[in-house]
Formats: C-alpha cells, sequence, structure tokens
C-alpha cells in the first residue's frame, strides 16, 4: 500500500495496532483473572488495555466534537471514580449493576446514533456487511440490558422493595417482544420514520423492566450475570457495526464469558435460565404453602450459643446475606481466632449463590482477612455436616432450608443446600421472625436441633466472643 | 470487512470467553463478573466514535450520552473491581 508512510497511514497503523494490543490484554487480563494468586494483576493488564484504546481513538480520522467528547469522558468517569471509591464492600452487587447498565445504554446510544444517520439519509458510518441488521439487534439487547440492570440495581439498593406481578404478564411481555420484531425489521430493513425509531427504544425500555420487575429472591445474581453477559453481546454487535475489532472481540468474549458464568449459576440453584426470567420465585406468592409446619422456633440467648461453641469439637459457620448487612465479617473472624485458639476446628461453608452475588461472601470474608483454606464450597463440605458438633449461621436463609430436599411443593425444591440441619447443633443468628428476601418459610428454623438467636449479626458476633472469652 | 471473517472473529472469541472462564474458583465468581463488566466498558471507544462523526444536534445529545455511558461503565468496572480484588491480595500476604 503506497499510503503506508504518509501521516494518515501511520495513524490508521497506530490505531488497529492499539486496537489489537488492547485485545490481546484484555483476554490476558481475564485469563489472570481467573486465580487468585494472579487476579490483581489481570484488572490492571486490562486497564492499561482499556487506556490504549481509549486514547488511540482520538487520531481516528474525520472526526469532530473532540470537546463534547473529552467533557463526557471527563463527566462519566469522574462520578464514576467518585461512586465506585464511596460505595461500600456490601454494595458491590448493584454497582456492578449499575455499571453494567451503563455499558448496556452506551451500546444502545451507539446504535441509535447509527439509525438517526440512516433516517436522515446519510447512512451508517461504515457500510458493513449486514451492518443495519446487527445495529438493530444490538440496540435490543442493550436497551433491555439497560433498563434492566437499572431495575436490578434499584431492587438491590432497596429504592424498589416489591416485586411486581399482574395476570397476563407474560401474554404482555410476548406481545410486546413481537411488537420490537417488526419494529426492529423495519428499522434493518424499510425506510422507517423517526416514529418507529422512538417506539422502537421507549419499547425496549419496557420490556426490559417488565423483564426484571417480577424477578425477586435469590435469582438476582442471575439476573445481573444475565445482563452483563447481553451487555458484552451488545457491545460486541456494536463492535461489527462500527468495525471496531477491540470492540467486537471484548465484547463477545464477555458475552459468551457471561453466559458460561450464569449457566453455572443457575445450575448451582438447580434452576435452568428460563425459569428464572419466567417463573417468578421468592416472590413471597407461592412459597410456604406445602408442608405444614411443625415445632416452634426455640430461642437462645449469645452466652449459651458461645459457650456451646467453645466446647465443640468441630463448628461449620455459613454465612449469608445477613452478615453483609451488618458488616459482621470482622467480628466472625475474631470470633473464629477465639475458637481456634481453644482447639475448636473451624471452616466456613459457602453456598454457591449466597448472598446476592456468587463468590458475594468470599469476598467479604477476604476482607475480613480469613484465610482461604478455612473456606469451603457446597461439594466440598457437605458431607462433614454429620460429624459437626455446631453449624452457625449468620443471616443466611434459602441456602440452608430443607425443604429444597423434602417438600415437592416449595418454589426451591430441588436445589442443592448446605445440610446444616445435618449438625448436632443449629444456631441461627437472625434480625427478626419473618421469612428472608425469597419469602419462603424455612423449615430449618423450626427444627428440633435449631436454636434462634435474634438480633444485628455484628451485635451477636460481640455477644459471642464475649461469650467465648467468658468460658 | 467481509461477512466470513466476521463469523469467524465472533467464532473464536466466543469460544476464548468460554475457555478463560471455564475453570474459575467459585472464590472468583464476583470479582470475575465485575472484571468482565469492566471489559466490556471497551463500548467507550465506539460512544467516541459515535459522537466524533455526529453532525445534527439529535445525534450529538445521543452521542454524549452514549461516552458518558460508556467512561461510567469503563472507570466504574475498574474501581469496583481493583477494590475487590485488593483484598485478596492482603489476605495472602497473612497467610
Amino acid at each position: 500500500m503506497d499510503s503506508t508512510f504518509t501521516s494518515a497511514g501511520i495513524a490508521h497503523w497506530l490505531i488497529q495496532a492499539s486496537y489489537f494490543l488492547a485485545a490481546v490484554l484484555f483476554i490476558y487480563g481475564l485469563k489472570q483473572m481467573s486465580h487468585p494468586r494472579t487476579a490483581r494483576s489481570g484488572i490492571i493488564w486490562a486497564g492499561v488495555g482499556m487506556v490504549v484504546a481509549t486514547l488511540i481513538t482520538y487520531l481516528e480520522p474525520a472526526m469532530h466534537n473532540y470537546l463534547l467528547m473529552t467533557v463526557a469522558i471527563a463527566v462519566g468517569g469522574i462520578i464514576a471514580w467518585w461512586s465506585g471509591k464511596r460505595v461500600a464492600m456490601t454494595d458491590m452487587p448493584q454497582m456492578i449493576a449499575l455499571y453494567n447498565g451503563m455499558g448496556g445504554g452506551s451500546a444502545a446510544a451507539i446504535a441509535a446514533v447509527e439509525l438517526l444517520r440512516v433516517l436522515t439519509g446519510k447512512g451508517l458510518t461504515h457500510e458493513a456487511f449486514a451492518a443495519r441488521e446487527l445495529a438493530v439487534v444490538g440496540a435490543l439487547i442493550g436497551t433491555i440490558a439497560f433498563s434492566g440492570s437499572l431495575i436490578a440495581f434499584a431492587k438491590l439498593q432497596g429504592i424498589m422493595k416489591k416485586v411486581y406481578r399482574f395476570p397476563g404478564q407474560q401474554v404482555l411481555n410476548a406481545v410486546l417482544f413481537l411488537a420490537l420484531l417488526v419494529l426492529g425489521f423495519m428499522l434493518a430493513r424499510t425506510e422507517f420514520s423517526s416514529f418507529e425509531f422512538y417506539l422502537f427504544f421507549g419499547l425496549a425500555l419496557l420490556i426490559g423492566v417488565f423483564m426484571t420487575v417480577p424477578i425477586g429472591g435469590a435469582d438476582m445474581p442471575v439476573v445481573i450475570s444475565l445482563y452483563n453477559a447481553l451487555t458484552g453481546l451488545a457491545v460486541g454487535l456494536e463492535g461489527f457495526v462500527l468495525q471496531n475489532p477491540a470492540m467486537m472481540i471484548a465484547g463477545i468474549v464477555v458475552g459468551s464469558a457471561g453466559t458460561l458464568l450464569t449457566q453455572l449459576m443457575a445450575r448451582a440453584m438447580n434452576r435452568p435460565i428460563s425459569n428464572v426470567l419466567f417463573s417468578g420465585f421468592g416472590t413471597g406468592d407461592d412459597g410456604g404453602s406445602g408442608v405444614a409446619v411443625s415445632g416452634s422456633m426455640k430461642a437462645i440467648d449469645a452466652a449459651d450459643a458461645a459457650i456451646t461453641m467453645a466446647y465443640a469439637e468441630k463448628v461449620i459457620i455459613i454465612p449469608g446475606y445477613g452478615m453483609a448487612v451488618a458488616q459482621a465479617q470482622h467480628k466472625i473472624w475474631e470470633l473464629v481466632k477465639l475458637l481456634q485458639d481453644k482447639g475448636v476446628k473451624v471452616s466456613f461453608a459457602i453456598h454457591p449463590v449466597a448472598g446476592r452475588m456468587p463468590g458475594h461472601m468470599n469476598v467479604l470474608l477476604a476482607e475480613a482477612g480469613v484465610p482461604y483454606d478455612l473456606i469451603y464450597d457446597l461439594e466440598d463440605i457437605n458431607s462433614q455436616f454429620t460429624t459437626t458438633d455446631v453449624a452457625l449461621v449468620i443471616g443466611a436463609n434459602d441456602v440452608v432450608n430443607p425443604a429444597a430436599r423434602r417438600d415437592k411443593s416449595s418454589p426451591i425444591y430441588g436445589m442443592p443446600i448446605l445440610d446444616a440441619d445435618k449438625a448436632k447443633n443449629v444456631v441461627i443468628i437472625k434480625r427478626g421472625q419473618g421469612t428472608g428476601f425469597s419469602g419462603i418459610e424455612n423449615l430449618l428454623f423450626f427444627e428440633e436441633n435449631t436454636r434462634m438467636c435474634y438480633g444485628d449479626a455484628q451485635d451477636v458476633a460481640q455477644k459471642l466472643i464475649a461469650g467465648v472469652k467468658a468460658v | 470487512m467481509e461477512g466470513f471473517i466476521a463469523l469467524y472473529i465472533f467464532m473464536l472469541a466466543a469460544f476464548t470467553g468460554y475457555e478463560v472462564i471455564s475453570k474459575v474458583p467459585t472464590i472468583l465468581h464476583t470479582p470475575l463478573m465485575s472484571g468482565s463488566n469492566f471489559v466490556h466498558g471497551i463500548v467507550l471507544v465506539g460512544a467516541m466514535v459515535a459522537l466524533g462523526h455526529a453532525d445534527t444536534v439529535s445525534e450529538q445529545v445521543i452521542g454524549f450520552i452514549a461516552v458518558l455511558l460508556g467512561a461510567g461503565n469503563a472507570v466504574g468496572g475498574y474501581v469496583v473491581t481493583e477494590r475487590m480484588l485488593e483484598m485478596f491480595k492482603s489476605t495472602k500476604e497473612k497467610v
């Protein structure tokens, strides 16, 4: 090519080389992030890739609006930096949902700009194979990921507490989806007007909202992961539209990795993804009506519970969202160290969907400084409950509910659970007598060997520490 | 770019994503979801290109929103992931 040594030729080469480098760094970074020892360097490598790709994009030919661009990057970046630094560790899941929604919205907005160009007769920025069709598909997926993630954020943040369901919701969703397919076809293949353009995006926002409002309870992690994968896919598709290799590769890699992650989570709950989306689990109106609850809840005070644990040989701790809310992980670790000094063998059992995201508990325990050789996954520890003296459940609920094994009519029937009920004694730290986030009655609380220790997890942990010290 | 080349890129990238994630311990699921959330922040680059070619006011407004949201995704995703992984470091050093 004779244009190679002109300044435009050099800029083109630099841009392509930088995008290639960014794609390599993203994949390498994700690979590093999948091992505990190298995880930290992984995010830094990916970060370098992002900076390189962003800076080099300023050299793209025939662009203008540089001031607007820089202002938008500065404003968006600073707000995100500030909020990301400030947020408490326990609120991480909803922040991921929020930032993910932003990415989906960005991909949808790119598609909107491209389609506006078509509308005004200028044509796409790059005419490529099926570019307009891909732009429309990306727009649909990105918009759903945007509004869906914002609803997920609102739910986890406690802004939206209720689960909204009404008769005919599935039918309405199906009708909306059909309308979107028709509108999408018009946008992709016909000379559409601005009416169809705005209706398409309006309905896509709406369906994202409708898909997410009926979902609650333990399904939220799966939903966030699903929207994460959808955003990746939307970004990848818009990458094809703009003929941008870094976007194509990073987007599709995240799309497929996110899909796998979503499947792993759904499998851990023994629920196909379609069930999560369409059957409304843990909504409160379908739970707790199966097997009649026998027995009653029996309370214990913290001092007695402390003595039971101090004289135990083996204690397994099962943390849940209640520990996260109370920020009790530091106190719990202090308690564990005291018990270890007394010769008690203590381990942590983590259910794959404990908390609001998979690995949520691992992150919190890591924050408190709990070494990972004390932490076990469900499959590795479940056989040990029969030889355990005390199972201490801290603010976990559905993941220890034996209804998953016994009650065929329960919405969580078939979900793998931690068999805490098989331990000799079960101590439950819980704020009140009500049901958990999912609204399903927990049979474990009524067992003969179960004692309830009411109170905020942090306060109770403090009392347990005092109790163990006094022994 | 020719359609089939695009298809090859799609296929290879999809398998890469699948392979990269398939052997991840549960302990890293949240940070990894957060990390992949950061990686699709690359949408910022496309948003810059879209805004860079915008002529009419409505294109500029939507393009501006695209860049703003894209920057939020990239920066927020990075900060949150980095903070989470920071804790793994301190754990390891204490062990």
